[in-house]
């Protein structure tokens, strides 16, 4: 009876809501098909959506005019790494603030939190001579040991799992005579697996569109990830609309990918800790 | 719970226990070095990558220094000087200015999206294609967007001379029109990540309020004037202060689409933190700005946690 009632508003309610999809979703639609047109094609008034014919050289021409081959190469070798390794050191921080007892537990894990509030700008500049005096400075390493060793927003995000596991779990472990490590990686790791899932696919959408960190400490474009290679291809081709359109098709479309595989995880995630983005 | 009964409901409950408990006194200090063990990588990350360069950016900030030559203290003067530098001025009231103009609008947009998704069908789908472009990469959103506001060949005026005969502005070269293109944008990208926030929110509201006003005979508006929008407070305050907190750090779409001009008017904070540093090596003066800015996220951040707090309670 209600819904029936409803109707009419549900019906203006779908058309509202359809309008603001289009608007959300049809600039990833121009790019993309625009990325498929020809150049002249470009410039016709009233604006043509569908390319007329499909041009799929652009892809191949925006991969080769500049190193960004060589820029996703770079770019997936950093996220694995980074990846892999803040799975590692983040989990084992979050299970020990969560499950052993040690001095200063409570100010080191406050600590960390506290490292959370401090935006990257400020730490921007010390960081970069820090990298000089490594001699690290346009070098990945610059890019992959400081996200590697930390990730504050991770540690508290594992922690909240794992202090949901009942205690139970591993005291059995532990009259077995079995050790932490046995416990952490036999019994933990694998019970949290779902959020290790989440924070992998947080920190490769975080790695894969940070530009800040790069633009500081890189400098060669051989270097460089994919989005300092697209910026450098905005300065070299800013009119060529259609070559700019497949570069930036190439670099969304990993990122298209893991949100369509994760995105329960992303918006569960995002909900948890209040953290866009 | 459960499982602790289960454990005292076993064959031999007293012997185990205290068992137990010897075993665990045993291996209390060895439990705490595996402790120190486990937090190991990442305390030394948190050291090395944040706590140090933390304590060095507030004495740098204390200097002035080009990163190269001769270190001199000037004590608080580039903290008193950058309210007299024209630069820091603008980048400030640039980046007030695209704060006003992204979150009100931003916010209310996300929380009327949330509250229309929250019972519709479809939701999910709808869900995916408003969230997408908070996931996806500013510099690659920001070439799109900078041919969509292109004056001459950009969607966008293309279709207000088609539709309407409007000879649309020059969006990202007119001093006028930059920050609300950039704004425009932003609002585009974040608004999926307030409106999951709000849909959290949502789920925390009774049915019962909704059934309760249903049955007094209130209007689907006085529902949502009356219960929806003040027990959502906590959720808009919270994504309130996130947003303002991300909107002072705006610097990829003005750097990429603008570099920070035309004549400045799209110099942002983090723009000026950017230059000083790595264009004039100007490294106090860009540090004491960085510090700044600290203040006012930490300021807020503060804020936000203090008042929270108070909600809660007042709640109970």
């Amino acid at each position: 009876m209600n819904s029936k009632k409803l109707q009419p508003s549900t019906m203006v309610l779908h058309v509202v809501l359809i309008i603001g999809a289009c608007v959300m979703g049809l600039p990833f639609l121009w790019m993309i098909l625009s990325a498929l047109k020809d150049l002249s094609q470009v410039f016709v008034v009233p604006p043509k959506w569908i390319p007329e014919p499909f041009v799929w050289s652009n892809f191949k021409t925006s991969l080769t005019a500049l190193p960004f081959g060589r820029a996703y190469f770079n770019s997936f070798y950093i996220n694995v790494i980074v990846v892999f390794a803040q799975l590692i050191t983040c989990s084992m921080a979050a299970y020990a603030f969560a499950k052993i007892r040690f001095p200063f537990r409570e100010p080191l894990f406050i600590l960390f939190l506290a490292t959370m509030m401090v935006p990257g700008q400020v730490t921007i500049i010390p960081l970069y001579l820090m990298m000089k005096n490594f001699g690290w400075l346009d070098t990945h390493q610059s890019i992959i040991v400081p996200a590697a060793l930390l990730n504050a927003f991770g540690v508290f995000l594992l922690r909240q799992f794992f202090r949901g596991i009942p205690k139970e779990m591993e005291e059995a472990a532990i009259v077995d005579g079995a050790n932490r490590f046995t416990i952490y990686t036999r019994i933990m790791l694998p019970l949290v697996k779902p959020a290790l899932s989440a924070l992998g696919i947080f920190t490769f959408l975080g790695m894969w569109n940070n530009f800040f960190y790069p633009l500081i400490f890189l400098n060669s474009p051989e270097q460089f990830t994919v989005p300092m290679m697209l910026n450098l291809y905005r300065g070299m081709y800013a009119t060529d609309w259609t070559l700019m359109m497949a570069g930036a098709s190439i670099a969304l479309l990993p990122v298209l990918i893991v949100y369509m595989i994760g995105q329960r995880y992303i918006i569960e995630g995002v909900t948890l800790s209040g953290i866009k983005g | 719970m459960d499982m602790k009964t289960a454990v005292n409901n076993g064959p031999s409950p007293s012997i185990d226990q205290t068992d137990t408990k010897r075993h665990f006194m045993r291996t209390k200090t060895v439990d705490s070095l595996w402790g120190y063990f486990f937090i190991f990588p990442q305390l030394v990350g948190l050291v090395i990558f944040s706590l140090i360069p933390l304590i060095l950016a507030f004495a740098i900030s204390l200097m002035s220094w080009d990163g190269f030559g001769e270190r001199t203290f000037v004590g608080l003067d580039n903290f008193l000087g950058q309210f007299k530098d024209p630069d820091f001025r603008t980048a400030l009231v640039n980046t007030l200015y695209y704060t006003v103009l992204t979150v009100p609008t931003g916010i209310i947009l996300a929380m009327l999206v949330a509250i229309g998704l929250n019972k519709v069908k479809g939701k999910i789908l709808y869900r995916l294609i408003y969230f997408m472009p908070n996931i996806t990469m500013s510099v690659a959103v920001a070439v799109v967007f900078m041919w969509l506001f292109n004056a001459d060949f950009g969607l966008i005026n293309l279709y207000l001379k088609d539709w309407f005969g409007i000879e649309g502005p020059r969006w990202l070269t007119d001093t006028r029109f930059v920050m609300p293109s950039i704004a425009l944008l932003s609002i585009w990208m974040g608004l999926g990540g307030s409106m999951v926030l709000f849909l959290a929110g949502l789920q925390g509201i009774s049915a019962t309020y909704y059934e309760a006003a249903q049955i007094d005979g209130a209007s689907k508006w006085q529902q949502l004037r009356h219960i929806t929008v003040p027990l959502l407070s906590s959720t808009t305050f919270f994504v309130t202060i996130m947003s303002v907190i991300g909107s002072f750090q705006v610097f990829d779409q003005s750097f990429v689409m603008t570099s920070g001009g035309p004549a400045k008017a799209s110099y942002t904070l983090v723009y000026h933190i950017y230059d000083s540093a790595f264009v004039d090596f100007t490294f106090g003066t860009s540090t004491s700005a960085a510090v700044t800015l600290f203040a006012m996220i930490l300021t807020l951040t503060l804020l936000q946690m203090k008042i929270s707090k108070r909600w809660v309670h007042y709640e109970e």
